[in-house]
Parts: C-alpha cells; structure tokens; sequence
C-alpha cells in the first residue's frame, strides 16, 4: 500500500490485517463482498468466453468452428455458469454484501460466519462446475430438461446438477442473512419507510432465494437420483412426469429471473437518486413495487411452458398473471423517470449506466409482453427473440446495473476514484456493443430463425454477423472497466468520504470504510435520499 | 470472535456486532424460523410429486404402502414425538438453569433419535431383501401376487418406492444431522456453557428437531396409511 498519499491511511477494512489468511478466515461483510468480486468476475470471464465462441460459430451459416455436439456444450455452459455462477450472486453477493449493513447503520450482517460459508459453498460448487467444464461438461441445455437430462445425454449431468444445487445453498445463506439484517440490524432511527430502496429490494430479492431455491435444489436432486437411480419419476416411458420436472424447475428459476433483475434496480434507484439531485419520485411504491415483483414472480412460471403440452386453460391463466409483472415494473421505469424531470442531472459513469438499463430494460420488458401474449409466444418460442428477450433484461439490465453499481460504490470500496473519462468511454462502448449484438437477434428470432442450432440457412447471415460483431464490442467494453479498476486501486486518486456528494449512511463513514463500519453508532433522524438538506458543492469531483 | 472487540457490556456468549442479547436471540431465531420455511419449500417439490403420482397411480401407491410395516413405523411415530417432548423439556431446563436436568434431556433425545434411524434401517434393509429398491434389481411380482384384485404396474410401483426412499431417505439426513447437532449440544451442555442467560443454540436446536420431527407426522400417514381397509 505504498501510495503517493502523504498522510498516513487511517485504519480501515483493507490494511487493518494482511496476508492471505485475514481474507480466507475473513468474517468481515465487506472483505467477503471483494472475495465474491474476484470470485464472479473469474466466472464471469469464463462464461463470456463461451458466448464468444457461440457467436464466433454462428459468424457462418455452416457449422465450421464446432460440431452440433460441442456447440450443445458451449450454450449449456454459458448459461450455467453465467446464470447460477455470475448473475445470481453479482449485485447482491458483491454490492449487497458490501453495502447492507452499511446502509442500515449496522457493524456487519446479522450471521457473519455464515456469510463466509456462503462464500465458500460458492467456491466448492465452483469448483466442481470448473471440473464438469474441464472434463467433457453438460449439454442439455442450462434448463436440464427431462428425459433428456435424465436418461439421454451423456455428459456430466450429474456433476453440474450437483454444483448448482451446492450454489443455490449459498444462495440462499446469504439471503437468509439479508432478511435477519434488515429486520434486527437496523441502526436507532432507521425505521422502515427511511430504508434506501436499495435495501427494500435487496429484501424483496432474499424472499425470492429463500423461497424458490429449496425447489431448484430438490428438483436438481430428483435429476440427480433419477440419472444415478433410474427412478423413473421425470421418464415418460415408465409413467414419469416431465412437466412436472418442466413445473418445479421454473416455479424457481422464473422468480429466479427477478433474483437477477431487482437488485440492478436497486441499485438504479440510489444511482438515479444522487445524480439528479432528488428523492425518489412516489417512494413508497418504488419499495413495494419491489415486494409484488417478488410475490407476482412466484405466479407466472408456467408462461415458459406454453407450448410444452400444458391445458390451453392453465395457459391462458399463466398469460394473464405474467401481464400483472409488467405494472410493479412500470412502477418503478415511470417512477425513475419522474425523479429525473426537472432535475439537476449530472452525467457520470454511474448515470450513464443508469440511462442505458431504463432504455433497454424497457425493451426487454415490452418484449416479455410479447412473450406473455400466447398466440405471439407459439410463433417465437425457441427462436432468438427469446434470446434477445432475456440478454435485454439480464444483460442489458442486471449487467449494467451491476457495473452501474461497480462504479458508483467504487470510491467506497476502495478508496479510490476510477478514471471518469474512460469509466465514460466504456458505459458508451457497453451500450453500443450490446444493442448491435442483441437487437439484430430480434429481428432473427421474428423470421424464425431456432435458438440452440449451430448452423442456420445462409440468408440469416448478415443480421449474425452484426451480431457477432456486436458482441466482440461488447467484450471490449467488458474488460475495459476491469482494467482501470485494477489500474485504479494503486493509481487512482483517493476518494473522499462522499465523492457524490450523496445521500446515505455509507457515505458518512470513510473510503474505505473501518473494519466495524461506523466509528460512532449512527443514529438516523433523516428521510432517505434527503438531497433537499445536502448542500450543493460546485462540481463532482471526477479522478 | 468477541474476545478481540469486546466492551465491557459484551457478556462471553454476545457476538461483537450485537448491541444486546436480547438482539442476538431475535436475530437467530428469526434466522431459524427462515431456514425452517427454506425446508417447507424443499420438502414441499416431494410433496407435489407424491400428490400428482399418488393421484394418478392410486392402486400402485396402496399397494406399495401396504407392503411397508405398519407397526415399526407406528413406533417410530410414537419415538420421535417422544424426543420432541424431551428437547421441549430441555429447552425448558436450559431457562430455569437445570443444567444437569438438560443434559438428561439431551441424552434422551439423542437416544430416540438414533433409535429413529435404526427402526428405520431396519424396514429399509426389510425393503432391499423384497427387491423393493428402485433401480436394476427392482421387482415388483410379489405385491402383483399378493393383490390379484387391483391392477398393478411395475413402473408405477417404481415411482411409489422412489418416492418412498427420496422422501424418508431426504427426512433421516435431517435426522443424521440433527443427531449430529445434538451431540454437539450434549457436550457443551456438559461443560455448562447454557443457562437463563444463553441458551439459544438449545432453542434453534430444538426448532429444527421439532420441523424435522413435523415432516415425519406429514410423511407417516401419507406413505404408511394410504389404504389399509382389507381388500373385498
């Protein structure tokens, strides 16, 4: 920690203990929050690299690069490992950690130790999922759909099944431990209705992985036996069921889907809140918008099914519920939107990103109404404007909100400012590398072009290239914020207390922050997002 | 942990993070209380299977759960309802500082919990001779002979036994871990480390034995008593 800084660095989180094992043995919410930052940026990476092959394959009509069965391979894993290894942890794992009992005013999370188990199942699931990888991987798709995970395919079903079953454990440990901090951790003063949004939907995400998770994991473990077992339970041909496998497996993984998306929204709400200078606009929706997304999200599972052999009548329900997902959604667009009108917007790295997730969640979530349409769902279920669909809301959403987020608490988290031209430049590069790689998979999916093939006819070619073109843009504007980020942890200028000049308890301590948080017990007698009683400085400062 | 940071409020058993004890408890009971509804939803997916298949292979799943032991799961019934008795008991004896009647207690309900598991091996071992075991070797011929009246298929009756064996198989894991808890519990007892003033880890204990114990009170009838009237 040599550092240009004259005066010495006050004690803080990362230089009051060194060496290897004060970060292995780590109790501290914020150390476990950075060894999720590397641990979810390495999966990251990886199941990037998978995309990139995927669309370097699908450059050409012909299947060049890889065969049918290795490309079955390629989307399997990147969907895993992007969906259970990155997206599920990434805001609440990293920022959430980092920043709960910060903004609540507590010194950690309620279970501490648990918190580092959670990190450590995530390793060990990790682990195995880098050795499925490795050793042959899985093909059945990220969905592992019966019988064909159960009684066809010869990959390692097994083991991936096993890895993300032990990963939604620690998914869930650390939603447990959300909900306990929020409701018994809370500093004197901050009572409900003062509680940052981000905080009100980080609790609406916990509800979620306490609740959905269990399922996947027994519905992973029924895979698991049967394969091992041959029970039959999911196996038409000896009376199983595999919708009932289809039935347990989106009853979580489509809530699992706001698992992902509402803690990006969070995020955009304190975001969107510090750069236009106001209290969110109709707070109290905002905060139960996020609770009936949660509750609505446990009521539509079976719209990924219409075409899958279930009653027109259930389908014709399941369509109807997944409309109502669309109005705490609109909520919250309508909400943020209001917050900017009139006022005083300042375009930093974090807005930016806050600007493009607005944009193209809203595309992503109109789409979604497409989808909920039945007649519309028969004509594009399994063409790429599903795959369009989702990368709008995951990665146009969730992976903008996250790097948003990165951004914004960056300052907090390492006492540094981050260089604001490039930290620009790339939220630019992101936004215009997604949007050249996803939209043109709209228009493919509408011609009909299949998702999960790797060859296609040849006049689908030049919407593909775009695409793949896109997507390298994209990469770019990936590892640009990695590299400054790590640039900036020696080089950067060191942040002040509130760099934003923003609301909230997290800013009234140092960055970084003391081991225990606060040097004083905060005591809150303020609104949240009080920007009316924050002086206004002439300019935010930029590194 | 809170040897390094503790002030002189902070008793031995109050994590450094905690302001009072009375916080700490509510936080781990709530933190149980939300484990224990993580367990509903899990247990739950098995509950789902067993009513879709019991709804649809009816015959099967009486004639399979005819085939179990009634009077050793009766037992076991009346075991495990026991031990719930004796930690409630313990619980009890922790708060009025009965440390020797707790660990008494404790004792007990270690022995009703591996007398639970043995029982248990026993009607499973029972299972494995009759070829009731889902997978290569099943078999299915003897329930088809012993009930010509109803019609019987094999497949069918594999998934009554699968789901026999995920589910009381899931049910004596918690059981393993449980016992495992409760020896942990024994010997801290022994070494006095609970009384009036701590004994949450008895009562978090004792929660999850009572949730354990409340999946066997759902799975016994519903695996054992499906049809027992004699058949005309």
């Amino acid at each position: 920690m040599a550092t240009a800084v004259i005066t010495p660095e006050r004690e803080n989180y990362l230089n009051q203990e060194y060496g290897i094992k004060s970060w292995l043995l780590t109790v501290d919410h914020k150390r476990i929050a950075l060894l999720y930052l590397v641990s979810i940026t390495f999966f990251f990476f990886i199941g990037g690299f998978f995309a990139l092959l995927i669309r370097l394959e699908l450059l050409t009509p012909a299947g060049d690069l890889v065969q049918a069965d290795t490309y079955n391979k390629l989307f399997t894993m990147h969907g895993q490992v992007m969906i259970f290894f990155f997206l599920i942890p990434s805001i609440p794992a990293v920022l959430g950690n980092f920043l709960v009992p910060l903004m609540i005013g507590a010194k950690d999370l309620a279970f501490p130790r648990l918190n580092l188990l959670s990190w450590y199942l995530y390793i060990i699931a990790g682990a195995l999922m880098l050795h499925c990888i490795c050793t042959g991987g899985v093909d059945t798709g990220w969905t592992f759909y019966t019988p064909f995970s159960t009684a066809f395919s010869n990959t390692k079903v097994v083991e991936a099944g096993v890895a993300i079953f032990i990963a939604g454990f620690s998914s869930i440990l650390t939603g447990l431990n959300f909900v306990v901090t929020i409701h018994r951790m809370r500093a004197p003063g901050m009572t409900w209705d003062r509680l940052p949004l981000f905080i009100w939907a980080h609790y609406a995400t916990s509800v979620i992985q306490l609740l959905g998770t269990p399922v996947l994991a027994i519905t992973l473990l029924l895979v698991v036996f049967e394969r091992v077992f041959h029970l039959g339970i999911f196996d038409p041909t000896r009376g199983g069921d595999p919708l009932l496998f289809q039935h347990l497996f989106w009853f979580y993984s489509h809530p699992a889907v706001y698992i992902m998306i509402l803690p990006a929204m969070a995020v955009e709400s304190e975001v969107i809140a510090c750069f236009t200078r106001k209290r969110i606009f109709g707070y109290k929706f905002v905060a139960m918008s996020s609770i009936a997304i949660a509750v609505f999200g446990f009521l539509v599972w079976a719209h990924h099914m219409f075409v899958a052999g279930i009653s027109l009548y259930s389908a014709l329900i399941f369509s109807a519920l997944s409309y109502l997902v669309a109005v705490p959604s609109a909520i919250k667009v309508f909400n943020w939107t209001a917050t900017m009108y009139k006022g005083s917007i300042t375009f930093t790295t974090p807005m930016l990103y806050a600007f493009g997730f607005i944009g193209l969640f809203t595309m992503g979530g109109l789409t979604g109404l497409f989808l909920a349409a039945l007649g519309i769902d028969v004509h594009v279920t399994d063409t790429y404007f599903v795959i369009a669909h989702f990368h709008y809301i995951m990665v146009g959403g969730a992976v903008m909100g996250y790097l948003g987020g990165l951004h914004f608490w960056w300052p907090k988290i390492s006492g540094r400012m981050y260089p604001e031209w490039l930290g620009k430049f790339a939220a630019l590069i992101v936004f215009l590398g997604f949007n050249l790689t996803f939209f043109p998979q709209f228009i493919l999916g509408y011609m009909g072009m299949p998702r999960r093939y790797w060859q296609y006819p040849p006049e689908f070619q030049v919407l593909n290239v775009l695409s793949t073109a896109g997507s390298t843009i994209l990469a770019v504007g990936y590892v640009l914020p990695m590299v400054y980020f790590l640039w900036s942890m020696r080089y950067g200028k060191p942040a002040t207390e509130n760099p934003w000049n923003a609301a909230g308890l997290e800013w009234k301590t140092s960055s970084p922050p003391p081991t225990f948080n606060f040097d004083q017990p905060p005591v809150v007698d303020f609104e949240a997002y009080d920007y009316e009683h924050i002086p206004e400085v002439e300019e935010v400062p930029v590194g | 942990m809170a040897d390094s940071t503790a002030t002189p409020v902070h008793g031995p058993e109050l994590l450094h993070h905690f302001s009072t004890a009375q916080q700490q408890r509510d936080a781990a009971s709530l933190g149980m209380w939300l484990f224990l509804g993580t367990e509903i939803m899990f247990f739950g997916g098995m509950f789902l299977a067993y009513l879709i298949y019991r709804l649809l292979y009816f015959n099967e799943f009486a004639a399979g759960s005819r085939s179990l032991d009634i009077w050793l799961g009766t037992i076991n019934t009346i075991v495990l309802i026991c031990s719930s008795l004796t930690v409630a008991l313990g619980v009890r004896a922790a708060q009025m500082g009965k440390r020797k009647l707790l660990v008494i207690l404790l004792l007990l309900t270690l022995i009703f919990g591996l007398a639970f598991l043995g029982i248990k091996g026993v009607e499973w071992y029972a299972k494995y001779k009759e070829h009731h075991i889902p997978g290569m070797s099943f078999d299915a011929g003897d329930l088809i002979r012993d009930y010509p009246q109803i019609h019987i298929d094999p497949a069918h009756e594999q998934i009554y036994f699968s789901l026999y064996f995920a589910m009381t198989g899931l049910h004596a894991l918690h059981m393993i871990i449980g016992v495992g808890m409760f020896t942990y519990l024994l010997y801290h007892s022994m070494k006095g480390r609970y009384g009036p003033e701590y004994y949450t880890p008895i009562e978090m204990g004792g929660l999850y034995w009572h949730f354990v114990d409340v999946v066997w009170i759902y799975l016994f009838p519903l695996l054992y008593l499906i049809d027992r009237k004699p058949l005309g």
